[in-house]
């Protein structure tokens, strides 16, 4: 198709080609291109001397290799689950290259202004703000207008951290932000305390291999009573060929602070799947406050089912103390496989937890996707909000935990999961597990499946709006709840994503 | 009537390693060696061979310990009799079936004739040369195996030593009851039904009764367009029984098939329903009110549903209300699979429980996965305690507080009980639901007087 297009449009003089490329790929996976850049790998396959050489690349010390150590002999005794309603093909993990990063980070650049231009080039191309100066444009805030609303990012690309912005802002507010390779050589007494604590090794089989070989990610630490001054971002960008990305993140929000942090991530188009397992631990102390929040648009893989990332991820928060609260946003509208189950441990009394999920599935995407609420502490509550869309020939499931322990009185937890159908090829799944255990807790559960309403798309087509955009406003109307708990800019991001996934869905 | 069929004591068969828990299970369970279930029974051993039994580490039985079940022999249960179980169903017009630790009791029982269908037991219709229930005995279970395995329905085939086989032709208004009494502290029994509905018959089947120490029962419906059948299970005995309970149904075009069950007390019990809604227009309802404390030991009750939609236009309901107190724990596995091609599709489940202290637990797992898009599909689950307003308001009004959570807890009830279509029956089952609550209040006061 794409091809296709190229000869049919005639590049005029005046006209760059990315204008081309970009109207090209509309309607498509913008994000489908390649940076072509000189890679080093590591040897392909997974032995204990890959993870040698990622602690070594890394500068690590002998602590953290033994604990990758400790992971990749945990790893070799564990099977792959396979209880989620997902069909794919065995992966064959000595076929995957564990290591990548491109030649120019061989010397870490001391700032962005050394870092190899055509790296940044594929930031901006992404849409992604490197140069602190570039700020999100044309979002502005509701109240203070004229303040641009800023956003501290972390880049990584492929296996490494390409950069972060803000740094020193951040340092002096006591925030830190870096990667998280950095993390263990600056700060080590911290990464030390709290890496594990959340996820252990053993947790999962994903995770655990993730514990063996994860080459970066980003790391925060947000001092007691502080508000971070700007929204913190990580973007995740996979660009070399038959390289899985093995990203660990870990956020530490100390007591009285706050933080929002954000994550995209995208892939470029290949015929091959590319794996994915990351691992995202947050530890959340006294009365402090995590909003994080993903748009993941990894590649789906074609209309055949051709190709696409294999998203396998654990993510979890622990709120160990009192009044602490914690919420998860994500819309997922990419990943041929979706595995992603971010989590809520809600230890201390009167915490709030709570998960708001888009996920939407369309050709031959597979989505297994939802959370846990595990209430261990008294009078907290907990919300899950999912919205999945099934369109194509996908399968989507929404796979949820929500256990109240006999200690956890007086907690309350409200799940809505929402199911909508685009097509009759497709199929939408809900597998809720509710464990109640004391009787002043009060939980509810309440799902439902039902396709695109006909009245609603008439009404819409009576008034001229177009089949496509019809669907996109119906869709969009049905995610509402979710979009409206994203921050701005990614709620307008994630509409427009909803209606380019589902494009071709209809007639 | 007796069966004296030759019941012998199947020794263990070439089985992989020794101290298997299957070989042990096999080696003392009697079960008939031939007649016209012998090559049902013989593949369901294969399909059991195959499965295997299941194990706590099986996500099917997540919430519920098969042990009891997998045991060689039950542990005994000495025969009581329960003051607070005073017979249901005595006055109305109906052919009473009476089962004695699983034994048909003959002299005990009406003859076994009626308009309308013809019915037999199943060892003496093993004994004769044809039967249609040759053709339909273990067919239902084996179709009911995938995509989920049930071992226990598996075994019941191969072993059952007894069992009613009805089948119906014309509209049967006088209902069949089952009634099940106890004799001996260790009886095991395993009874296989089966119903078969021809086309437009309509047919109502009532159970009632305390069951051995443990028992696994297994029905086959098999509903034929048009056929309607009601089925009725009402144990208010409490006696702390083990058991596992299996019913198929497979329904045809414009048929209905409603099930109810209430159930109190229980030490481990398991009731899996499992429809498959073939043709279209068809209607399945399954219900449940279940009431369980531990005054009488543990409590454990499960309900496991599997329903699938695979004609157009066809309306499912699952209904299940858990009342539970002193660390009782109630089960609830519900599924609605709607396959490919199953349009128009209506599909509700609720469920709910109602902790009346803080020790009882509810566990639920209400699952959909749809394929069809034209489809209405929702589920429900609420677990919390009793309505502190509500019981406030009645006491204010001058209600005592034990009527008054009574009354509470049979409106929490009352829409599992709506299930029963016949208006006749849902009063009597009300009714005696009232009376054992009352008794059980009036226990617990005596037993832990008001400080």
């Amino acid at each position: 198709m794409a091809d296709l297009a190229t000869d049919a449009i005639e590049v005029r003089e005046g006209v760059d080609r990315e204008t081309v490329e970009t109207v090209q790929n509309m309607g498509s996976y913008k994000y489908g291109w390649d940076t072509e850049i000189e890679m080093e790998y590591a040897p392909k396959g997974i032995n204990e001397d890959i993870v040698r050489l990622i602690s070594e690349k890394n500068e690590e010390p002998e602590w953290m290799l033994e604990w990758r150590l400790a992971a990749f002999r945990r790893w070799q005794t564990m099977t792959e689950p396979r209880w989620a309603l997902l069909t794919y093909p065995e992966i064959d993990y000595q076929d995957q290259y564990y290591y990548a990063r491109p030649k120019s980070m061989e010397v870490k650049p001391k700032s962005l202004d050394e870092v190899d231009p055509k790296l940044l080039a594929t930031y901006e191309k992404l849409g992604i703000p490197l140069k602190e100066q570039m700020i999100l444009a044309g979002v502005e805030r509701g109240e203070d207008a004229g303040e641009e609303r800023r956003v501290a990012v972390d880049a990584v690309f492929d296996s490494v951290s390409v950069g972060t912005t803000f740094k020193d802002e951040l340092a002096k507010a006591g925030v830190i932000f870096c990667s998280i390779s950095e993390a263990i050589r600056e700060h080590p007494e911290l990464v030390r305390k709290y890496l594990g604590s959340v996820v252990p090794q053993s947790d999962n089989f994903f995770a655990t291999l993730n514990s063996a070989v994860f080459s970066d990610g980003s790391f925060v630490y947000v001092p007691p009573g502080v508000k971070c001054p700007m929204e913190l971002s990580t973007y995740f960008r996979i660009n070399a060929e038959n390289t899985g990305q093995f990203e660990r993140t870990l956020i530490i929000c100390d007591k009285g602070a706050y933080v929002s942090y954000l994550e995209g991530c995208t892939a470029p188009k290949r015929d091959i799947a590319q794996l994915h397992a990351a691992v995202v631990e947050i530890v959340i102390l006294e009365d402090a406050e995590v909003k994080y929040s993903t748009v993941q648009n990894w590649f789906p893989g074609d209309e055949e089912g051709k190709g696409g990332i294999y998203n396998f991820v654990t993510k979890r928060a622990d709120c160990r103390e009192a009044r602490a609260k914690v919420m998860w946003t994500q819309v997922e509208t990419g990943s041929a496989i979706t595995w992603k189950y971010p989590s809520c441990i809600l230890r201390g009394d009167d915490l709030s937890g709570e998960f708001y999920s888009i996920a939407i599935a369309n050709n031959m995407q597979q989505a297994d996707t939802g959370t846990k609420m595990i209430h261990l502490g008294k009078n907290s509550r907990s919300r899950i909000v999912s919205k999945g869309i099934s369109a194509g020939k996908a399968q989507n499931t929404y796979r949820g935990l929500v256990t109240m322990h006999p200690r956890a009185t007086n907690s309350r937890n409200y799940t809505q999961c929402d199911s909508l159908l685009i097509g009759d090829q497709c199929g939408a799944h809900t597998v809720p597990y509710i464990e109640v255990k004391n009787n002043s807790s009060r939980v509810e559960h309440e799902a439902t499946t039902s396709k695109v309403d006909d009245d609603q798309l008439f009404y819409c087509r009576a008034r001229g709006v177009g089949e496509e955009e019809a669907v996109a406003l119906v869709v969009n109307g049905f995610c509402r709840d979710v979009l409206q708990a994203l921050p701005m800019e990614f709620a307008m991001e994630a509409q427009s994503l909803v209606a380019i996934s589902l494009e071709g869905s209809v007639g | 009537m007796m069966a004296d069929l030759a019941i012998r004591e199947s020794q263990a068969q070439a089985k992989p390693a020794a101290g298997d828990a299957l070989t042990q299970r096999l080696a003392v369970l009697p079960h008939p060696a031939s007649g016209i279930t012998a090559a049902a029974r013989q593949d369901a051993l294969a399909r059991l061979e195959k499965m295997g039994l299941p194990g706590r580490r099986d996500e099917y039985w997540r919430f519920t310990n098969p042990g009891v079940f997998n045991d060689p022999v039950p542990a005994p249960i000495p025969v009581q009799t329960d003051a607070n179980d005073s017979p249901l169903f005595e006055d109305i017009d109906r052919l009473r079936l009476v089962f004695v630790d699983g034994r048909f009791d003959a002299a005990a029982s009406d003859a076994l004739t009626g308009e309308g269908f013809q019915i037999d037991l199943l060892s003496a219709a093993e004994a004769t040369a044809s039967h249609w229930a040759g053709e339909v005995y273990g067919v239902l279970e084996a179709n009911g195996q995938t995509p989920v395995s049930r071992p226990f329905a598996a075994l019941n085939t191969f072993a059952a030593t007894e069992g009613v086989l009805i089948r119906v032709s014309g509209q049967v208004a006088r209902p069949v009851h089952i009634i099940h009494r106890r004799r001996s502290d260790a009886a095991d029994v395993n009874l296989h039904h089966v119903l078969l509905l021809e086309e437009g018959s309509e047919f109502t089947l009532l159970e009632t009764g305390m069951i051995g120490a443990r028992s696994n029962i297994v029905i086959e419906a098999d509903l034929r367009a048009g056929a309607r059948l009601h089925h009725i299970t009402a144990k208010l005995a409490s006696h702390p029984k083990v058991g596992i309970g299996h019913i198929f149904a497979r329904v045809a075009a414009k048929a209905q098939f409603k099930s109810f069950e209430l159930s109190v007390n229980g030490r481990m019990m398991r009731h899996e329903s499992v429809v498959d809604i073939a043709g279209d227009d068809a209607v399945a309802h399954v219900a449940a009110a279940v009431l369980g404390n531990t005054a009488d030991g543990p409590f454990h009750h499960d309900n496991t549903v599997f329903i699938t939609h695979a004609g157009e236009r066809c309306e499912s309901r699952q209904v299940y209300k858990k009342v539970l107190s002193d660390g009782a724990v109630g089960v609830f596995q519900g599924k609605i699979l709607v396959k490919p091609g199953a349009q128009k599709t209506d599909g509700y489940q609720i469920s709910q429980s109602l902790l009346l202290d803080g020790d009882s637990q509810f566990l639920a797992k209400p699952e959909l996965e749809i394929y069809a898009d034209d489809v209405k599909c929702s589920h429900g689950s609420t677990t919390g305690a009793i309505d502190e307003t509500a019981l406030f308001y009645l006491r204010s009004r001058g209600v005592p507080r034990e009527r008054a959570t009574v009354l509470l807890v049979l409106s929490f009830l009352a829409a599992a009980l709506d299930e029963v279509e016949n208006a006749d029956l849902r009063e009597r089952i009300a009714e005696r639901l009232e009376e054992w609550l009352m008794h059980r209040a009036q226990n617990d006061r005596t037993q832990n007087p008001p400080a």
